[in-house]
């Protein structure tokens, strides 16, 4: 199997004491970022991105896969211990989680979140060593005009199909793909946007951006409705499980993987949907005595599986297509670019070295997780009573160091609050967060497979059409817009009486 | 802070406040509006532009189909507020949505961050970061001014040597030069 050659490589060239370190790190301080409330996955790689500059690619990459994980994991820590959850991946993990945990069983429901994300994410990881070289090599021959349906596809099915309001999500992402705009025109090297400022001909740095609608816009936004009443945090020891928890969760792990992993290769928005599905099938399965509702262990070990194996299956479309279907892809996208490395099907050839290196990171980072975490997890609960003014200072702080750290001018910080501004805003008109990121990074490249698809034809529209395969996606998106509204219209009409708005879904915060 | 929201709540509608208060979410106009005119202004940027000879595309086309498409979404989202549609505003951990919105802390915080801004080439991230750690806490509430200068001074000098020593990566040292 020459893709477990490859990744053997990838292991010896990671598994040096130094990036063992670098891993640790970056475990220890995503979980500590994630485990803060209102932080999810996103923000936390968005806000500690900063902390891996200087550092070579494979050290640096070593360190993200850490941070990664960890702010997954922290997440769930979260959403167990509160009765809140942070972000809608977790939503299902809370539900028996705060249960069981309110019964005193906070222990075994981390402990069975600890390790199904770990065997979730490791059988995750090899199904991406698996997948996306095979992907890639079929990818190569994708031509432009497809690979401009391609990205169309993602963009519209995370705008109209997930999230409760399509306009909301068109503003989103229309407000994404004009923020792509400002900076030099690829081919003409026109300045596009730039408002008469050189400093914005450079184009905006992502970290700018994402830390500016995810850390400053959250942050602003609860301190605009910060709770007075402070939440009660259930306290835990270390977390452990006995053998009737370990017969009750080995099922719903992997059926939680099975469910999650397909889900995170497609452009589906992530995790809301495979736990949610997760929870829903451990909920059938349990039989008639069951124990959701009260806390039943199932139900955390599946959607907790699902999570993590989603967040690996990004991955797929990620490598293979240099197409990030989450907030969380987006920004290692943008990380990717950051070391001057195009991401694209030719990624896995052109840079298999570093390639390998991240895919054999992701595995240390998360068995390094279950090994730093499950002794920390009575720690990391402390961190949740931290007082908000100053977690949310410290917020404010990591995310205008991180920002200033990028070029060292106080423009950029400028325009972090602008962006923060702009996040606050769009806390407060319910505009999803995701279809704006995604339209920041893809809009760019759209642009450029349609101009380099129609320069071919001269100019001739119908070039767009000219491959089967565009042709294929083109029909996948109609069928997902009229699916998407005749839906919305059964919902509507079943809550005509109570919800103006096409409500359909419960309210969820989006997976950053 | 309950003293300052009674003065906030005067000109804005409370987000989420609720299928019980009645109207238009008026502020939702001025959303509407911003798209539209930034899509306006989108495509009179995009005019501007010169097209080369041998780009049968050019940069404008683009920037039309965004500013196009912007300014329909901005009469569409007019239309949906006059007919009675709200945002369902975002919760979260610590997100009360029961209560109006604080804006006077949300201007402070801001107004902190500007001092930051302005200050950060001439007195050095070791100052200004101190400064906006404690200028955020008392923002947020915490009246113990002197133990939160203390940690602000810890997390900005850290950070300064954590970036300097263990990145190599030298912030601006401003008036701190030669100390730090």
């Amino acid at each position: 199997m020459e893709s477990l050659d490859l990744l053997r490589g990838g292991l010896e060239a990671a598994l040096s004491p130094e990036n063992l370190l670098w891993a640790a790190l970056g475990v220890l301080l995503g979980t500590f970022v994630g485990v803060l409330p209102g932080i999810g996955p996103a923000m936390a790689v968005a806000l500690l991105l900063p902390a891996t500059y200087g550092l070579e690619p494979t050290a640096a990459f070593i360190m993200f896969a850490g941070i990664y994980y960890g702010g997954m994991y922290g997440g769930s820590t979260t959403s167990i211990l509160l009765n809140t959850p942070g972000e809608s991946s977790s939503v299902m993990t809370a539900i028996e989680g705060n249960k069981m945990a309110k019964r005193g069983r906070a222990a075994q429901a981390l402990a069975s979140a600890a390790i199904g994300s770990f065997i979730a994410g490791t059988i995750g990881t090899l199904l991406v060593v698996f997948f996306a070289p095979a992907l890639a090599d079929v990818a190569v021959d994708i031509g432009a005009p497809s690979y401009f349906a391609i990205m169309l596809l993602a963009i519209v099915l995370v705008t109209a199909v997930l999230g409760s309001s399509r306009l909301r999500g068109f503003i989103a992402l229309f407000l994404g793909l004009t923020i792509g705009l400002v900076g030099l025109d690829l081919s003409t090297g026109q300045p596009r946007l730039d408002l008469g400022q050189s400093l914005l001909a450079d184009g905006l740095d992502i970290v700018v951006v994402a830390v500016g609608i995810f850390a400053l816009g959250e942050a602003l936004w609860v301190a605009a409705h910060l709770r007075r009443s402070p939440l009660t945090v259930i306290p835990t020891g270390r977390p452990w499980m006995g053998r009737d928890d370990w017969r009750r969760s080995w099922k719903p792990w992997l059926r939680g993987t099975a469910l999650g992993f397909p889900f995170g290769a497609v452009p589906a928005g992530g995790a809301e949907t495979p736990t949610f599905l997760s929870y829903i099938l451990e909920r059938r399965l349990a039989g008639k005595d069951h124990e959701f509702g009260q806390g039943a262990i199932e139900g955390v070990a599946g959607p907790e599986a699902a999570n993590n194996a989603s967040a690996a299956g990004t991955f797929v479309p990620l490598l293979a297509l240099g197409l990030p279907v989450t907030a969380t892809a987006s920004i290692m996208l943008a990380a990717l670019q950051g070391y001057g490395i195009q991401p694209g099907p030719q990624l896995m050839t052109t840079q298999s070295d570093l390639v390998w290196t991240l895919l054999a990171s992701l595995l240390i980072g998360n068995t390094l997780l279950l090994v730093l975490n499950l002794p920390l997890a009575p720690a990391w609960a402390k961190l949740l009573r931290t007082p908000r003014p100053y977690l949310y200072a410290g917020i404010l702080f990591f995310a205008a160091l991180g920002a200033y750290t990028v070029n060292q001018q106080p423009f950029d910080l400028l325009l972090l609050l602008v962006f923060g501004l702009l996040g606050l805003a769009m806390r407060r008109f319910a505009l999803p967060v995701l279809p704006l990121i995604l339209g920041v990074i893809l809009g760019p490249l759209m642009e450029v497979k349609m101009r380099e698809a129609l320069a071919i034809s001269g100019g001739d529209a119908s070039a767009l059409v000219s491959e089967p395969l565009a042709v294929v996606v083109y029909a996948i998106i109609v069928i997902a817009l009229v699916g998407s509204v005749l839906a919305g219209r059964r919902a509507k009409r079943s809550t005509l009486d109570t919800e103006p708005d096409t409500d359909t879904v419960p309210k969820q915060k989006e997976h950053v | 802070m309950s003293t300052d929201t009674t003065a906030a709540s005067a000109g804005t509608v409370p987000a989420g406040a609720g299928p019980d208060s009645a109207g238009p979410d008026r502020a939702q106009y001025g959303l509407a509006a911003v798209v539209a005119l930034l899509g306006a202004y989108t495509i009179y940027d995009a005019t501007t532009l010169a097209v080369g000879f041998a780009d049968p595309v050019g940069p404008r086309v683009f920037p039309y189909i965004i500013g196009t498409v912007m300014i329909g979404l901005g009469a569409l989202l007019a239309v949906a507020t006059a007919r009675g549609d709200r945002p369902a505003a975002e919760d979260g951990e610590d997100v009360d949505l029961t209560t109006p919105a604080d804006w006077p802390t949300v201007l402070k915080l801001i107004a902190v961050f500007v001092v930051n801004i302005v200050l950060v080439d001439v007195l050095g991230w070791a100052v200004t970061g101190a400064i906006l750690f404690a200028g955020c806490t008392w923002a947020l509430g915490s009246r113990t001014l002197i133990k939160d200068v203390l940690i602000g001074i810890v997390l900005s000098v850290g950070s300064w040597y954590a970036f300097y020593v263990g990145l190599n990566i030298p912030l601006t040292p401003g008036i701190l030069d030669g100390i730090l």
